[in-house]
């Protein structure tokens, strides 16, 4: 691994002989930045440290917090921080070539959201090699030690939290329950099946295979639909569940847009005051709901404490080598999850609509 | 020539009532069963959707049963599939000239983020912020059109670059937030008026049902009965032929984006009305559905052929067999599996239709 600085004369013998004068002026500047980026991986092994942050997307306000965090973290420990994104969720030509980018510039770590869990393992090996550390931020790889660490939000707990959270206000009526289940997509990814089955193990409902979405047999359980994480999705989705079922009462959603498209269709219906409607984000849209009385309770993550513990995990590799530990008992860093209601329950923690404003993402 | 049909009064004609009254025709005597139907299909492209429609609410009145063959499910399907209907009425247009637009919901939703950031954040009037959306309907047809007519770019790759343009536009204006809600009935209620309703007995029609409705009657009236129409249908046919026959067939491309742009604008509004909130991540993939819904509406992809009102029943099929599958206890992979095999059966039936002979 070298700095840029080396191969900038490179690139200018090579092209001189028949390149025009634009084009010629225009390698020459690129050149010159190249040379600069060099210049400051030279001052890396004086006092700075260098990171990389790459995101799926950078107009997405799940990540531009966590751009935020890492900012933060990287000026309080003098780190010099890069960031990348994709285009759009999915863009992995993108990421790929921001990785490549970041082992070239000679820096000590990247964190990264993959846009794709599997796509980017032989990248991010390269990284690796190059003597890297690499963490996941919020998406874990497939399998998970294709990077040093995960830092996430632990999404079966998300769900278990709100799914505790539905049992306790119903009470005795529990029992009886009429329970929708608004899902992502027929993909059944992990985030999707890790929170839908969270919530029916919070709401004491046996699971059966636990990466599998609809495999349940409780009667109490109407119907599982896809929402692709949307309003227009929540909204056709609740409909055609109410259709099987107006009688329900329970509402689970993958997030809290989708959960807005729910609370639209039972508006729709005349039935918004019969059921209670729980999801997970912690987007400040949600929390609004939340105080709105849209959605009864949301369980929050922190991007921002994912991006910032990220970046202190690599100041410390930087100094001792030293790699991050998992939390107890998960295969990656559990970054923490908090349920937001304003109708809280004896036994489970949580946090006021109004508090969560302060700490909301978007 | 004389009306052969037409009684007279004078002797010598009245031998006539007497002999062949047909008119020249081609000799049919060799086609069976299947060449009649192949014949009758060609002349009536509606016809395949129509009785799919028809066969498949049938169908599933009996798979799905009660639940499924009630005024209320069947007004709600209509709910469903009034956005991408309206969509699908934009790109049967284009597609009717032999082109294509994968931009048609990426203008939606970015005029439905114009309108709502200007009405709900910005408190302009509600119903100035739906004419500046209107006009931006407008404008993104005419830079599609004129990419296509003056750049001389093919519609797929022009859409298709324009998509990604007005997506990302879309994310940068919104920053990816939706608007909520709440705060549109708090500020611009307008905005959300195609998702008022009445009810008919149990069955509920919302405004933006009606509005898709109109919205292709108007267009198969303009198609069919104004000499405009008659030109779209012709360039689609063959554009050499219609620019010899004297028609100015680039500025009425133009026209064509432009007035698609604006039926997308329209469809924003009534979305708004429909999610019930300004969501700039909704319908990424609406582009392909409205496709999906014009071509099993039987209208040709070569261009020139197929009624536009075939692509209201496209739409509608697909959300009868997307309300059926699910009602009937499918899981959801079977109903993409489903529409999947309804558009390649759509398409080799126009294929079998077109490959008729006298």
């Amino acid at each position: 691994m070298r700095p840029w600085g080396d191969e900038a004369p490179f690139f200018d013998t090579f092209w001189e002989e028949d390149m025009t004068k634009t084009f010629k002026a225009l390698m020459m500047g690129g050149a010159a930045a190249l040379a600069m980026t060099g210049a400051a991986h030279a001052d890396a092994h004086g006092d700075a440290i260098t990171a990389c942050l790459i995101t799926k997307t950078d107009t997405n306000p799940f990540f531009v917090k966590m751009r935020e965090g890492a900012t933060e973290a990287a000026e309080a420990a003098g780190i010099n921080l890069q960031t990348y994104a994709g285009a759009i969720d999915g863009d992995v030509e993108s990421q790929v070539a921001a990785v490549e980018t970041c082992i070239a510039a000679g820096a000590s770590g990247i964190l990264i959201t993959p846009s794709d869990s599997r796509a980017l393992a032989p990248v991010i090996g390269q990284a690796r090699e190059a003597g890297l550390l690499v963490i996941a931020l919020d998406t874990p790889f497939e399998p998970a030690d294709t990077a040093d660490a995960t830092f996430a939000t632990d999404n079966f707990e998300a769900g278990r939290l709100i799914g505790a959270w539905a049992a306790a206000t119903l009470g005795d009526a529990a029992a009886d329950a009429r329970i929708g289940l608004l899902d992502l997509n027929p993909s059944e990814v992990s985030v999707d099946y890790l929170r839908d089955q969270g919530f029916l193990t919070g709401f004491g409902i046996d699971v059966m295979d636990p990466t599998d979405i609809g495999d349940e047999t409780d009667e109490r359980i109407v119907g599982n639909d896809v929402t692709n994480g949307n309003e227009e999705g929540g909204r056709t989705a609740m409909e055609n569940l109410l259709q099987i079922d107006p009688s329900i009462n329970v509402v689970y959603t993958i997030n809290e847009p989708a959960a807005a498209g729910a609370y639209a269709a039972l508006q729709a219906f005349g039935l918004q005051d019969q059921a209670l409607i729980v999801s997970v984000d912690g987007g400040c849209a949600g929390v609004r709901d939340v105080a709105a009385g849209v959605i009864g309770a949301t369980s929050m993550q922190f991007p921002l404490r994912m991006a910032s513990l990220g970046i202190e995990a690599i100041a410390q590799y930087a100094e001792d080598g030293s790699l991050p530990e998992n939390s107890e008992g998960l295969d990656f860093f559990n970054t923490g999850v908090m349920l937001v209601t304003d109708s809280p329950v004896e036994g489970i923690e949580s946090i006021t609509s109004e508090e969560a404003l302060e700490l909301c993402w978007g | 020539m004389a009306d052969q049909n037409s009684t007279s009064d004078r002797d010598f004609e009245s031998v006539l009532t007497s002999s062949d009254t047909s008119v020249a025709e081609f000799e049919d005597s060799h086609r069976g069963v299947v060449g009649t139907l192949q014949h009758v299909l060609h002349g009536n492209p509606t016809l395949v959707p129509v009785i799919v429609l028809v066969v498949a609410v049938l169908a599933f009145g009996l798979i799905a049963g009660d639940r499924f063959f009630t005024p209320f499910n069947l007004t709600l399907i209509m709910q469903q599939v009034s956005i991408i209907g309206i969509l699908a009425a934009a790109q049967s247009l284009v597609i009717i000239t032999a082109g294509i637009d994968l931009s048609v919901a990426a203008i939606m939703v970015l005029m439905s983020v114009i309108s709502g950031k200007l009405a709900v954040e910005l408190g302009v009037p509600a119903p100035l912020a739906l004419l500046i959306g209107f006009a931006g309907g407008i404008g993104a047809g005419y830079m599609n059109g004129l990419l296509i007519t003056k750049v001389k770019l093919p519609p797929f790759i022009t859409t298709l670059g324009t998509w990604n343009i007005f997506f990302a536009l879309n994310l940068w204006l919104s920053g990816a937030q939706s608007i909520r809600g709440q705060d549109i009935d708090a500020t611009a209620p307008l905005l959300k008026f195609f998702g008022l309703s009445f009810t008919i007995g149990s069955a509920r029609v919302t405004y933006g049902v009606l509005l898709m409705i109109v919205i292709f009657l108007v267009l198969w009236y303009v198609l069919n009965k104004t000499a405009w129409g008659r030109h779209v249908y012709m360039i689609g046919d063959d554009k050499e032929a219609a620019e010899l026959a004297g028609i100015r067939t680039d500025r009425t491309l133009r026209q064509v984006y432009m007035l698609a742009g604006f039926i997308c604008a329209l469809a924003a509004w009534a979305s708004i009305g429909r999610v019930g909130s300004i969501s700039p991540q909704s319908f990424y993939e609406g582009n392909l559905e409205s496709i999906t819904a014009v071509v099993i509406g039987g209208i040709s992809l070569f261009g020139g052929r197929g009624s536009i009102m075939g692509a209201l029943f496209g739409a509608l099929i697909v959300g009868v067999f997307q309300s059926g599958l699910r009602l009937a206890g499918v899981d959801v992979l079977w109903q993409v599996f489903a529409i999947g095999w309804l558009i390649i059966i759509a398409v080799a039936v126009d294929q079998w239709i077109r490959k008729v002979s006298a």
